[in-house]
């Protein structure tokens, strides 16, 4: 299976891996690798459709990862592509090959803001409509940002406004780097604590 | 120009008023949800209803996201184990179960066999719990009542197992990263297996009442069927993919934790309709009380959790509190989290409702820097806009049943 894929994928190249065969693709060849793969290999079933963010400085930024699986074979590969645009970043969308990445593709969009081209309906899923932020962004904090309540009518009698989270009882661990005295265990996210004020809506 | 006309003909009469022009009925559009007992959580529907036929099925999901996901990042990996409880509440050990095996897959662990066993005995009793309560509450959707009284009693009987087990009905936080919480108290085998020997009436009493009940048959034959093609396509898992005719079973397929030692049959429908999903969960709960006969006959002594695991389950409690070395041992997994190597894995593990999996991007250390939950509720209710269309109004409730969701799990 392995040498087959390579070889009939010559731009996939092997992306480091725990359990089953991943495949690191260009973004230009995903839709061609993942049809192949769909039609020459078996891999019939898209169980997975989600993306990472590897932080504000990071280029590429963004790295979508699919996983599909094989209802024949019981196997699943993994293939991931790069997102080259950090500020608006863009991938294929596959809802042409497989329906069922539709919501898939919605809630990426939702939770990191990558827009699939080609996506018949991609609207929010998880937050509201209006929500303005992408939350699995690696800058967006755990306690959240202070926005407005999604019922504009509700919002507008109470003055509501959906507040940050409040961070000083933790989850807590301890960061495995830094000097002995930085290393006592502390909320992962120090957006909002005892020495740092409440964020404000950015 | 008046013409006299009775007054409970109102086709005659709207006629008369339009002159010679067909009868021509405006769409509605009808909310439902997100807080309505037969969308079981808080689902909403948007439908557009042509009379009482479904034009058009918009879900709106969302309203139970807790955002899982971004806590998982800001937490260790046994921190998280209490909000995969939360998932599928209505399997919360099935749930502990797929965490632990992703994250040690992720470390190359393997768990003692004894500790692989009691995995099972937990996957099987939490499915023959969401099982039941599936079936239960599906009966009342199709106006059969009685199923549920009989359901959750037998529920009842297994909260208290859950109980003595974990400490907990319903949040029951069983697992940990290489081990579990706590060895089977004393004599607990006996009394599961004595649950055996009762729900198996009970669920034969269950099969009367539904399987050959001419309304229950009315209201779920034909109705919704998904074709294999379909539940192929839209990533559908478990036993609504089983009920679509394809042989498909992760037990069966990729075992896990001693899966394979195991004989069962995999159910599955011809049609993939209501009546079929129905019918492949019963038989589920039936294989399920065969799994967990043959682990009871089976059960292996030996320790319940990886001993070699110093840096990732922590050393047993009398052992912390006399000497040094494993007071810094577990110091450092409660402090730090269990250390993993970097690297990727992604796992799934047939849950009860579908293959429920977690995506795990580690850069070493006791936090992970991404996980995903690949929600089976959520890959299953996205064909709800295709299946509805065509269908009644009345039929909704009863497809939604036949699905067998937890927004807990989709929303996440």
């Amino acid at each position: 299976m392995r040498e087959s894929v390579f070889e009939r994928l010559p731009h996939a190249s092997e992306r480091p891996t725990k359990d089953h065969l991943a495949l690191n693709v260009p973004v230009e060849k995903l839709l061609e690798t993942l049809q192949v793969l769909r039609d020459e290999f078996n891999l019939n079933l898209l169980t997975d459709v989600t993306a990472i963010d590897w932080g504000v400085d990071a280029h590429p930024r963004y790295t979508g990862i699919y996983h599909l699986y094989s209802l024949k074979k019981h196997l699943t590969v993994r293939v991931a592509t790069d997102c080259m645009d950090v500020v608006e970043p863009t991938l294929p969308s596959v809802v042409s090959l497989w329906p069922a990445a539709n919501w898939h593709e919605r809630e990426t969009y939702d939770m990191f803001g990558i827009r699939y081209t080609g996506h018949p309906d991609l609207r929010r899923i998880l937050m509201w409509d209006a929500f303005p932020h992408f939350p699995l962004r690696k800058d967006f904090p755990l306690a959240g940002f202070e926005t407005d309540l999604p019922a504009a009518d509700v919002a507008g009698v109470t003055q509501a406004k959906v507040e940050p989270a409040p961070m000083m009882g933790g989850p807590f661990h301890a960061p495995q780097a830094g000097a002995m005295s930085k290393r006592e265990p502390r909320a992962a996210d120090q957006s909002w604590t005892e020495q740092t004020p409440k964020p404000n809506k950015q | 120009m008046e013409t006299e006309i009775s007054i409970g003909d109102t086709v005659a009469r709207s006629s008369q008023q339009h002159g010679e022009e067909p009868l021509k009925g405006d769409s509605m559009t009808l909310n439902m949800g997100p807080s309505h007992p037969a969308t079981h959580g808080v689902l909403r529907l948007k439908l557009e209803l042509d009379g009482d036929m479904v034009t058009k099925c918009d879900p709106v999901i969302g309203y139970l996201h807790r955002g899982d996901e971004k806590i998982a990042e800001n937490m260790t990996y046994n921190q998280f184990i209490p909000y995969t409880d939360r998932l599928d509440y209505l399997a919360p050990l099935a749930n502990n179960v797929a965490f632990a095996i992703a994250v040690e897959r992720l470390a190359g662990l393997e768990v003692p066999e004894r500790c692989q066993a009691i995995r099972v005995i937990c996957c099987e009793l939490a499915r023959i719990s969401s099982h039941l309560l599936g079936i239960g509450v599906y009966g009342m959707d199709t106006g059969a009542l009685t199923t549920f009284m009989y359901t959750f009693t037998e529920r009842e009987k297994l909260y208290t197992l859950f109980e003595e087990l974990t400490g907990a009905r319903f949040t029951t936080s069983y697992t940990r990263i290489g081990g579990l919480l706590r060895d089977i108290p004393e004599g607990w085998l006996g009394r599961v297996n004595h649950f055996c020997n009762q729900t198996l009436p009970v669920i034969d009493e269950i099969d009367k009442l539904l399987t050959r009940n001419k309304i229950f048959i009315d209201r779920t034959d034909g109705i919704a069927p998904i074709s294999k093609q379909d539940a192929i396509a839209y990533g559908i898992t478990g036993a609504n993919l089983r009920a679509s005719g394809v042989e498909a079973d992760l037990r069966k397929d990729n075992p896990y934790s001693g899966y394979e030692q195991y004989e069962f049959e995999v159910p599955i429908g011809t049609k993939g309709d209501c009546y079929d999903r129905y019918l492949v969960r019963m038989e589920e709960m039936r294989q399920s009380v065969r799994i967990v006969r043959q682990v009871i006959d089976k059960m292996p002594d030996g320790p319940w959790y990886a001993e070699e695991a110093k840096k990732i389950f922590a050393p047993p409690k009398d052992k912390i509190l006399t000497s040094m070395e494993e007071l810094i041992q577990n110091f450092m997994i409660v402090t730090e989290g269990p250390q993993m190597p970097e690297g990727e894995v992604y796992f799934e593990a047939e849950n009860p409702k579908g293959a429920l999996g977690f995506y795990i991007h580690s850069k070493g250390g006791g936090v992970p820097y991404r996980l995903k939950i690949r929600a089976p509720s959520f890959c299953n209710l996205s064909i709800l806009p295709k299946i509805a269309v065509g269908s009644m109004m009345s039929d909704i409730p009863v497809i939604l049943g036949s699905l067998d969701f937890v927004l807990g799990e989709c929303d996440r």
